[in-house]
């Protein structure tokens, strides 16, 4: 009898009532963590802009130096570290929009918080997919660029690896301040004013390495700060930032 | 968990089963405007509830209170018996809620749309996400991007949600705006069709519902 009366009212539905059971939720919590990782590559890859925009801006700021300083090989080398590490920043901040914007605009904000999973990975597979595409083709293109503002070959590597650890920081922290601004109406400079402070630590940090490196010195410090800093913003930023969402949309 | 249900139906009088959803006591105030106070209601399995009130009336403002996207309230919400915040997460997997703001975004098209929103509560298969879209007067739209559909087909892809999810609460916010004549059929027949199979819905619209079920009304207006 109840079969019966379950295959007629249900046969447009895909899905019994309540068929979540308990022993699916880690997999279905890994299943909308690479979900969303893969949506939001795929909207980058679809909208070529946001791909193309902090790239752009960091190859135009970096060449902005040689330009506005000077274009002494000897100068350039004093503020190679600083100058990319400082147009590193500023590119990541042109693209931290993208990250929840276009989805409070359109609902898919609230379907995110009201999903059963746990947010934190939610959140977390927003900041790794907007790192793979606003600081990742950055991290690669910083060699380059370092090349034109006569960079000691000892630091190469130093620059690479410190901006690989530092990105993802930059990411995660602007995260924070994307997740509290995003329902205002006109925001300004507010987010700058937010994340920038934030960020300063992995600016010093990074450039000092790179500049450390450039002179011989141990590089030991510098990692492990940066190492630390990365920990500490994988492990509380998505948190915070998650909260931000909450106040955000109320 | 259906052995708690059962205990706590039976602690309540045996005639009257613990309902999915109850709200006591709500109250909710805005820029010192009192949208409701003493708000109390319950919904079983196989109610369906049209929540009515005049604009600004704070239709959506209780939908969303219900569904935890807006904390600024007072009072008790209760899910199977179970204070809401105790089990967020169990609630949360039997609820859908479709608000204003379809939830579709335009870049994509409506298979990916519909294959992320659903992977948030249960991962679904491409064979399932035609279908539904089939059900809803898309076919054949599955790899449309969704900037090229008109406003009501934006809202028929977020109704596909309703067919390809478990949920036992459909919470919806003003599902009928951009409907036309026949989808507005349509909606009304799953409407009816998830309460039979003991679903709950909690509607706010203007238009006039005719479905082939009971309907409750609650209305916001004093």
């Amino acid at each position: 009898m109840s079969e019966a009366s379950k295959t007629s009212h249900s046969s447009l539905f895909k899905k019994e009532l309540g068929a979540l059971g308990v022993d699916q939720e880690q997999v279905s919590t890994f299943a909308a963590f690479s979900a969303t990782l893969r949506r939001d590559l795929l909207i980058a890859l679809k909208r070529r802009n946001d791909l193309l925009n902090p790239l752009m801006f960091f190859l135009i700021v970096v060449s902005l130096f040689p330009l506005g300083v000077s274009s002494d090989p000897q100068e350039l080398t004093r503020i190679a570290a600083g100058a990319v590490w400082v147009s590193a920043l500023l590119a990541s901040m042109l693209s931290l929009d993208n990250l929840f914007r276009a989805d409070y605009e359109d609902g898919s904000l609230e379907q995110l918080l009201l999903s059963p999973q746990p947010l934190y990975f939610m959140v977390l597979a927003k900041n790794i997919s907007h790192w793979l595409i606003s600081g990742l083709p950055v991290v690669l293109l910083a060699p380059l660029l370092a090349y034109m503002l006569y960079l000691p070959a000892d630091a190469y590597w130093t620059l690479v690896l410190t901006l690989l650890l530092g990105t993802p920081v930059l990411s995660l922290f602007g995260a924070i301040g994307v997740a509290l601004t995003v329902g205002l109406g006109s925001r300004g400079l507010i987010l700058a004013v937010i994340v920038l402070p934030l960020t300063v630590p992995v600016l010093i940090i990074g450039a000092k390495a790179v500049t450390d490196a450039s002179l011989g010195l141990p590089l030991g410090m510098h990692f492990s700060l940066m190492g630390a800093l990365l920990a500490l913003s994988l492990s509380l930023a998505p948190l915070a930032s998650a909260a931000a969402l909450k106040i955000s949309v109320n | 968990m259906p052995a708690s249900a059962h205990t706590s139906s039976d602690s309540a009088s045996p005639s009257q089963p613990t309902p999915l959803l109850r709200a006591q006591n709500l109250f909710c105030e805005r820029d010192d405007r009192v949208l409701f106070s003493d708000l109390h209601f319950s919904l079983a399995a196989g109610d369906l509830m049209q929540v009515q009130g005049s604009n600004g009336s704070g239709k959506t403002t209780l939908l969303r209170i219900l569904c935890g996207l807006n904390s600024s309230y007072e009072g008790a919400l209760f899910w199977e018996g179970v204070p809401i915040e105790e089990d967020r997460e169990g609630f949360l997997s039997s609820l859908l809620y479709l608000g204003h703001r379809v939830g579709v975004n335009k870049v994509l098209t409506a298979r990916e749309n519909l294959r992320w929103s659903c992977s948030l509560h249960a991962p679904v298969s491409d064979a399932e996400i035609e279908e539904a879209l089939y059900s809803v007067g898309l076919a054949g739209y599955a790899d449309i991007s969704c900037r090229n559909m008109s406003a009501g087909q934006q809202q028929r892809v977020s109704l596909a949600r309703l067919l390809l999810s478990p949920a036992r609460l459909w919470v919806l916010d003003e599902p009928f705006t951009t409907l036309d004549v026949r989808g507005v059929k349509v909606l009304e027949n799953l409407l009816a069709d998830h309460v039979a199979r003991g679903g709950a819905v909690l509607v706010t619209t203007h238009h006039t519902l005719e479905v082939p079920c009971a309907l409750r009304r609650l209305n916001l207006d004093r």
